[in-house]
Formats: C-alpha cells, sequence, structure tokens
C-alpha cells in the first residue's frame, strides 16, 4: 500500500513528530510504500540542518534525514511555513540575500501542490501534530 | 493530473491562539486551485471561526473569518458544520458569518466514509 505522512507538528513540543517518525519506519519495515513526506507548518522544523541535541537525547531532525537517505525517501517542506521559520535551501537563500542553508539536504522545499498529489497518488495519507 | 479525487477537511480548532486553521484552510485551497472535490467541515471548537463580527487587529493577526469568504471565491461550496458542536457553543446560524450547511453526526460520518482522504486539523 502506498502512504503519505504529513507532520504539522515541531520536534521536542509534542510526540507528534515522533510518532510520525516511528509510524514511517513501521510503514516501511511492514513492506509498504512511502510515497511522500510532506512537513508543513511547525513540522517543517524537523527538516532543520542546525539543530544541536545533547548526546543523551533522540536528535529527531538527523533521524529523519537518516531514515529518508537511507530509503530515499521524497521529502518536501512547504515553502512557505518553510522560508518564514528561517528553514531555507540553497536557492532560497540566494533569493534573501546570502541567509544561511538550513535546510537538510535530504529534504525539497516545495509547495502545497505536492500536498494535494500525495493526497490523489496514495492509498492513505497520514496526519501528525 | 489524474481524475480529481473527493477530498475532506475537519477544521476543529479555534481560530486564533495555533496556527491549525489558517494550515487547513490553505490545504484545503490548494487542493481546489488543483481541481478536488473538496468537503469542508467546522467541528468542535472550529465553528468559532465562523462568528460573525471578528476583529484579529488587536492581536496583530489577520481576521480568519474574513478569509472564509474566499472558500466560495475558491468553488469551495460543500461547507458543513456540526449541528451538536453549534449548540454546545449557543450558536445559532444567524451568528455565522458565511452560508454552511448544518448537519447531524451521522451526516458527518457518511461524507467522511464517502471521501477518498480526510485532513483533520
Amino acid at each position: 500500500m502506498k502512504f503519505s505522512v504529513v507532520v504539522y507538528a515541531a520536534p521536542y513540543s509534542s510526540e507528534a513528530a515522533s510518532t510520525a517518525l516511528n509510524f514511517t519506519r513501521a510503514v516501511i519495515s511492514q513492506g509498504h510504500e512511502i510515497y511522500r513526506l510532506f512537513f508543513f507548518g511547525d513540522g517543517v522544523h524537523n527538516a532543520n540542518a542546525m539543530a544541536v541535541v545533547a548526546q543523551d537525547e533522540v536528535n529527531l531532525q538527523e533521524q529523519w534525514d537518516d531514515l529518508i537517505k537511507q530509503h530515499r525517501l521524497d521529502s518536501v517542506v512547504c515553502v512557505s511555513s518553510a522560508v518564514n521559520r528561517g528553514i531555507l535551501n540553497q536557492q532560497e537563500a540566494n533569493r534573501h540575500d546570502g541567509a544561511a542553508v538550513t535546510l537538510n539536504e535530504s529534504s525539497d522545499i516545495s509547495g502545497l501542490g505536492q500536498l494535494v498529489d500525495a493526497a490523489i497518488h496514495s492509498d492513505r495519507i497520514i496526519n501528525f501534530g | 493530473m489524474a481524475e480529481p479525487t473527493s477530498i475532506t477537511f475537519i477544521s476543529r480548532c479555534a481560530p486564533y491562539g495555533q496556527h491549525k486553521p489558517k494550515l487547513c484552510m490553505d490545504m484545503a485551497l490548494a487542493a481546489a486551485v488543483f481541481e478536488q472535490h473538496v468537503s469542508y467541515i467546522f467541528l468542535e471548537d472550529g465553528v468559532f471561526q465562523l462568528l460573525r463580527g471578528q476583529d484579529a487587529g488587536a492581536i496583530h493577526s489577520k481576521t480568519l473569518g474574513n478569509a472564509l469568504e474566499t472558500l466560495e471565491l475558491y468553488g469551495i461550496d460543500k461547507v458543513y458544520v456540526d449541528r451538536e458542536s453549534l449548540s454546545r457553543r449557543n450558536l445559532k446560524r444567524e451568528d455565522l458569518i458565511i452560508e454552511v450547511e448544518i448537519l447531524d453526526r451521522i451526516a458527518i460520518a457518511n461524507l467522511l466514509a464517502e471521501a477518498d482522504s480526510v485532513f483533520n486539523l
């Protein structure tokens, strides 16, 4: 079955982002397909490359990054949510006067059309947050 | 793009204090732009988004009630409100800023069962 996962929740503020990560792992381990991850609103903080997390704590951003790379998942952060939270890729950083690149390379910045596309093409779309 | 699908949005949070009502509306407008069949349901505290006379200027926010009028402009005409959520908050149809269809819970459950996908925020 094709799943897409939508994350509205920031890491660490609530359990939702962590649950979304575990759910995504479970989907893959059960042999299903992840069509797309979509990070929206505060959820874009899950793709922040600048997070520094104490060694004895779970680094959610790193775990998302590892999972996305390991399984070559399609991972998208919503452009309007990302930019106004300072989550920028190289292109957006250039557009905004050389601001720092803060988005993990494993995720792309795109629009809500990618979310609608995921709703159309996934058998199940699961929301967290 | 493939055949249009039916996407139902449930907006269940009060208009100010968190960003969920705005995210929900942005998703619905995007779905309408991409020509999907959109239904929009206001449930629980979400019905407060529909109140007349909102002015968020005092808290330096955009007034969400005004944005609701854009639903119709985007062709979203299936807008529903849960009857029980209204009555529990002592609200009536005439308190609401836009035209809506008031449904009981069984009708809402049927809408959700018929949808291809549901966003609940």
